[in-house]
C-alpha cells in the first residue's frame, strides 16, 4: 500500500501533536539538553533570542545551518527553526536540513514587503504569527498549518500576547453569532479567504492548532494565555534571560498542563529566581515594534 | 462506561471528541485521584519525554502502572512508547506491555505519512474488514513484541505498528486525527471485557 508523506493532515498533525505544550526559543545544544530536560515539547533552533535580536539591531537573518543542525543532534524532541518573512530560499535550506517545523517570523528581518512564502509546496510544515483572525486565515490560505499569535517578542511584556489572543478569539465568537448572510463581507473586511471563514465558523476555532507567543516570561502568564483558549505557549527570551533557567522552563510546563489549577500554579510558581528583565511595550518607540511586521 | 484520557499534554482533545461521539462519559486525567472510578484510560498522542516527566512529577507513574494492571489502558504514538517495556533510551515508561519500541523510527517529520493498513482485530467490532487508513506523525515502531503481547497491524515491509496484551493497546498511529471511530470502538470493546460492575443504583 503506498504511503502519501507531506499531507496537510500529516503537517497539521504534528501541531497537534505539540498542543498542551511549550517551546523554547534556544541558542546552543546545551540550552536545548535543559529544554528537553525541563519538559519542552519542541525547541526553536537560533543564534540569538528576540531580546537579544532587538539589543543588537542590523539584519536578523536564518541562523546558521551548523547551528540548527548541532541542536536537531543533542535533543529526540522536533527542532523548529525561522525563516524570514517571503525569504523561501530559507526556508528550501532549512527543509534541505531536515527540521520537523519552520516558523517564517516577523521576529527576523522580512525579507518581502507583500508577500509571504507559498507554503504548500513545500513538505515541511510551517508555523505563521498573526494578530488578528484576517491575518491567520489568510497564513493559512498560503499553507501555514500551526499559527501562533505574535505577542511582541523580546519584551517579556506579555500584554500584546494577550491583545493578539483576544482579537483571534473573540473575532471567532463574533463570526459564530454571524448571520449566514454577512459572510462574504466579513471575509472582505478581514481580508481572509471565504472558505476557511467557512470552515472556522462551524468549527469555533481556527483550522489548525493555534499557540501563544510574544512575551510569556512566567509561569502565570503561560497559564493566562491557556485560559484565555490557546492551545499551547512559546517561550523565547523569558526562559534563558532568566536567572535559573531549568527552574523555570520546568515550572512553565507545569502551569502549562495545570493552567487551571490555581493551588499548583502557586507551588510551581515560587523560588523561580529572577524573571527576565523586560521592556514595557509602551516605552518602544513604534518603529522598534515587530508584530506590525507581516502582510 | 467512563473513560479517562490522560491529559498532561498531548491531542487528548481530539480523543475526548470521539469518545464524545461515542456517547462515553470522559474523564481528562492530570493527578492520580482523577483515576478514580474509571473503566479504562487513553493515553494521546504528544511528546513521550514531556508526557513522562509530567507523570513522575505529579506522582502517576505507580497509580497508573496499578491502573494497568487491571483496567484497559490504550496508548496512541507517545502513548504507545510510555505503555512499553523498553525504549532504547533512558526516558520515564510505564513498562505494562511487552513489547520494545523504536522513538522516531522513520526520521523526522518530513517523513511522517499516511497509509492504508490491514488490521483483522478491527472486525471484532466491525465485519466490514475495510482497510484502516492510518496517520503516522513522527511515528514509533515497535520493534519486538514478548510475552502475551500480539501484533495487531504491520507496514507492507512487515514493521509492527499496532500491538494487543489482553486489556491492552498500542498504536503508533493515531485514530483520533481521522474519523474512522473503529479503533477507538475496539479499545470500549476491550474495556467493557474487563469492567468492573459499578454498584447498581438504588
Amino acid at each position: 500500500m503506498e504511503q502519501q508523506i507531506a499531507t496537510f493532515a500529516v503537517k497539521k498533525g504534528l501541531a497537534q501533536m505539540l498542543k498542551g505544550g511549550v517551546i523554547m526559543d534556544v541558542v546552543t545544544p546545551e540550552h536545548a539538553r535543559i529544554a528537553e530536560d525541563a519538559g519542552a515539547v519542541a525547541v526553536m533552533a537560533l543564534e540569538r533570542v528576540p531580546a537579544d535580536i532587538r539589543a543588537n539591531g542590523g539584519v536578523a537573518r536564518m541562523s546558521d545551518p551548523e547551528l540548527i543542525l548541532k541542536i536537531m543532534d543533542a535533543v529526540s524532541i522536533p527542532v523548529m527553526a525561522k525563516c524570514r518573512i517571503g525569504h523561501f530560499v530559507e526556508a528550501q535550506i532549512l527543509e534541505a536540513i531536515g527540521v520537523d517545523y519552520i516558523d517564517e517570523s516577523e521576529v527576523l528581518t522580512p525579507a518581502d514587503e507583500a508577500h509571504h512564502i507559498n507554503k504548500h509546496t513545500f513538505k515541511v510544515p510551517f508555523v505563521c504569527g498573526c494578530r488578528n483572525l484576517g491575518e491567520a486565515l489568510r497564513r493559512i490560505g498560503e499553507g501555514a498549518a500551526m499559527i501562533r499569535t505574535k505577542g511582541e517578542a523580546g519584551t517579556g511584556d506579555v500584554v500584546e500576547a494577550v491583545r493578539h489572543a483576544r482579537a483571534v478569539l473573540g473575532e471567532i465568537r463574533r463570526l459564530q453569532a454571524m448571520p449566514e448572510e454577512e459572510l462574504m463581507t466579513f471575509s472582505k473586511e478581514i481580508g481572509a479567504p471565504y472558505e476557511l471563514v467557512l470552515e472556522t465558523r462551524s468549527l469555533g476555532r481556527l483550522p489548525v492548532v493555534n499557540f501563544a507567543a510574544g512575551g510569556i516570561a512566567t509561569p502565570a502568564d503561560a497559564a493566562l494565555m491557556m485560559q484565555l483558549g490557546v492551545d499551547g505557549v512559546f517561550v523565547g527570551s523569558g526562559i534563558f534571560k532568566s536567572g535559573d533557567p531549568a527552574r523555570r522552563a520546568a515550572a512553565i510546563v507545569k502551569a502549562v498542563t495545570h493552567y487551571r489549577d490555581p493551588y499548583i500554579l502557586a507551588e510551581v510558581s515560587r523560588n523561580l529566581g529572577e524573571p527576565m528583565v523586560g521592556r514595557q511595550i509602551s516605552s518602544i518607540p513604534e518603529a522598534e515594534l515587530i508584530a506590525g511586521r507581516g502582510w | 462506561m467512563r473513560i479517562g484520557v490522560l491529559a498532561l499534554q498531548g491531542d487528548f482533545s481530539e480523543h475526548i471528541a470521539m469518545l464524545r461521539r461515542l456517547q462515553v462519559d470522559v474523564v481528562q486525567v492530570r493527578l492520580p485521584e482523577h483515576l478514580e472510578q474509571l473503566d479504562g484510560l487513553i493515553i494521546p498522542g504528544g511528546e513521550s519525554t514531556t508526557i513522562g516527566k509530567l507523570a513522575v512529577d505529579f506522582g502517576l507513574i505507580e497509580p497508573l502502572r496499578q491502573f494497568g494492571a487491571h483496567k484497559a489502558i490504550w496508548g496512541t504514538c507517545a502513548g504507545a512508547i510510555f505503555l512499553s517495556r523498553d525504549a532504547r533510551r533512558p526516558q520515564p515508561l510505564l513498562e505494562l506491555m511487552d513489547i520494545t519500541v523504536e522513538r522516531n523510527a522513520f526520521g523526522r517529520q518530513i517523513a511522517s505519512f499516511e497509509v492504508d493498513l490491514v488490521v483483522p482485530e478491527l472486525q471484532l467490532v466491525d465485519p466490514s474488514a475495510q482497510p484502516y487508513h492510518a496517520v503516522f506523525i513522527r511515528a514509533p515502531l515497535i520493534e519486538t513484541v514478548r510475552g502475551e503481547a500480539r501484533v495487531l497491524a504491520q507496514l507492507d515491509n512487515g514493521r509492527i505498528v499496532a500491538a494487543r496484551q489482553r486489556h491492552l493497546l498500542a498504536t503508533s498511529f493515531h485514530p483520533e486525527l481521522t474519523d474512522d471511530d473503529r479503533f477507538h470502538r475496539l479499545f470500549l470493546h476491550m474495556a467493557s471485557e474487563v469492567r468492573q460492575p459499578r454498584a447498581a443504583p438504588v
